[in-house]
């Protein structure tokens, strides 16, 4: 192990004399070898999270992060930077509440500023159903310590004062709205950057530009190790985290697992001078969006249909999520777009997380991260117990394989934003 | 945007269809299979990486029912293993 160089404002100071030419490099590229005690394949947040927790709570630092692109280019750098513990079950309650614990002592813990931006959400609410829906949910979520709370339109609008539309004539008028003060936004590159940085320093690796093609299972039927284009990686353990893409590597190694893969598009504002300071979510509309620290309104709405590796957005579901915005922020209008994006995420049939080792020995997964940004801390925190213990860790007992075979579904509706 | 070949209304825009999932395996008879292959009927769909074979629901237009193959990379509709020549 090697010190990890401190961030600080000595350091800064120091530096900065030297004209900030003497920054030490914030991880290694060392030379691929041909075995490890774990092989992670993505190095986005979930990979990256599991290899953290693995050396930092469980002492193992003979790991590899193997990663197709380049570290945090994956679905890291392509969601809508939400973190939130509103969810619905009692089974994913106490893991939401984990994960935000865990982001907001993120910056400290890592040594790194993950411009961490405790905001609080306001869900919009335009009819009585998803009202009293939203009003249950704040009973189980007072249970297992998430916040929400009804707030009155008069106090929506207060709180928003850009929420111009959806007034007593139009279709569906704003009625009201639930607070949950827990949310934030976050830095995504951060989050990479810093996991990244610990990880290195605690004598773990990152290998970038390194594509896995195929999982290699041994004589026994167990895990081996990996084959990717710079050759074979042993290892007895080997954790696939890769959202998307999931199936498409499984299936290499002969399994299938009952996994969706989709597209979640969102887009982005040209900046303007602070508006809204808010993560404003609107479900009987179908979209949400939160303003960045440069400016930018960040938009995201409905997933496409059918199953879809592309990333890319469609028209159609552009259009549906700008006029659904339009008609409770009609100022919205003037502002030009400039950017769109499109992520692969593979969901279950209940839309609940898988995590578990599968049916080859050895090879572990965590998928069906339907709005897994917010899940990072927490996912690579359990998966890494998992991996190192061979037991599931207590948060995500619910979240295994086992619950299809009896289908026994953790029906989640609590997963995207908007809906 | 696909347009989407109605077999009554000809190609169409994508969004006057709604989606009616990928195309399963036959539906075993539960008390001939194990509980396995049954769960597994019930819980998992195919997800290549290219060309599934789906169901769309001609929704806002004539009402009809149709298949097509769609490649998952692309979304171009594409000529499934079935029904080349």
């Amino acid at each position: 192990m090697h010190d990890m160089h401190n961030y600080s404002f000595a350091s800064l100071l120091r530096h900065g004399i030297n004209k900030h030419t003497t920054w030490p490099k914030a991880w290694r590229s060392p030379p691929l070898r041909d075995s490890y005690d774990v092989v992670i394949i993505g190095a986005g947040g979930h990979g990256l999270a599991t290899a953290y927790y693995l050396a930092k709570e469980h002492g193992l630092t003979n790991i590899a992060v193997v990663e197709r692109g380049w570290l945090g280019g994956g679905n890291i750098a392509r969601n809508t930077i939400t973190i939130r513990s509103n969810y619905m079950r009692d089974e994913s309650i106490p893991f939401y509440v984990k994960s935000v614990a865990l982001y907001e002592a993120m910056t400290r813990e890592l040594n790194f500023n993950t411009m961490h931006s405790k905001r609080t959400m306001i869900d919009v609410i335009q009819n009585y159903p998803m009202m009293r829906d939203r009003r249950r949910r704040q009973h189980i979520m007072d249970i297992y310590g998430s916040t929400y709370e009804q707030i009155s339109e008069a106090e929506v609008r207060k709180r928003i004062p850009a929420l111009t539309g959806g007034g007593p004539d139009a279709r569906l008028p704003v009625i009201g709205g639930m607070v949950h003060t827990d949310a934030a936004v976050n830095r995504h590159d951060a989050v990479a950057w810093g996991y990244a940085r610990a990880i290195d320093a605690m004598g773990g690796e990152i290998h970038q530009q390194t594509a896995v093609e195929s999982l290699v299972r041994g004589a026994d039927g167990a895990i081996e190790g990996v084959q990717t284009n710079r050759g074979l990686i042993r290892a007895k353990k080997v954790a696939v985290a890769v959202s998307g893409h999931t199936t498409t590597l499984t299936e290499t190694a002969g399994l299938t697992l009952p996994l969706r893969t989709m597209n979640l598009t969102a887009f982005v504002s040209e900046p303007v001078k602070p508006l809204v300071d808010v993560i404003v979510n609107c479900p009987d509309a179908g979209f949400y969006f939160s303003q960045s620290d440069k400016g930018e309104m960040v938009i995201g709405g409905a997933p496409d249909m059918g199953q879809s590796f592309r990333r890319d957005i469609k028209q159609h579901v552009f259009e549906d999520t700008v006029s659904a915005m339009l008609s409770l922020f009609p100022s919205f209008k003037k502002l030009k777009l400039m950017r769109q994006w499109g992520g692969h995420l593979d969901i279950a049939k209940d839309a609940s997380p898988i995590m578990d080792e599968t049916d080859v020995p050895g090879l572990f997964v965590t998928a069906g991260w339907w709005g897994g940004y917010k899940a990072i801390p927490a996912g690579g925190l359990t998966l890494a117990h998992l991996v190192a213990t061979g037991r599931p860790h207590e948060l995500m007992e619910a979240f295994t394989l086992k619950r299809f075979r009896h289908l026994d579904y953790v029906m989640e509706t609590g997963t995207t934003t908007a809906r | 945007m696909m347009n989407i070949p109605c077999p009554f209304c000809g190609p169409r825009n994508e969004a006057e269809f709604a989606f009616g999932g990928p195309v399963k395996p036959h539906r075993p008879d539960p008390n001939a299979v194990s509980e396995v292959e049954w769960t597994q009927y019930i819980t998992t769909v195919p997800n290549p990486l290219g060309p599934v074979e789906e169901r769309w629901w001609h929704v806002k237009g004539c009402g009809t029912w149709l298949t097509i193959w769609r490649d998952t990379r692309t979304h171009d509709i594409v000529e499934g293993p079935g029904d080349a020549g």
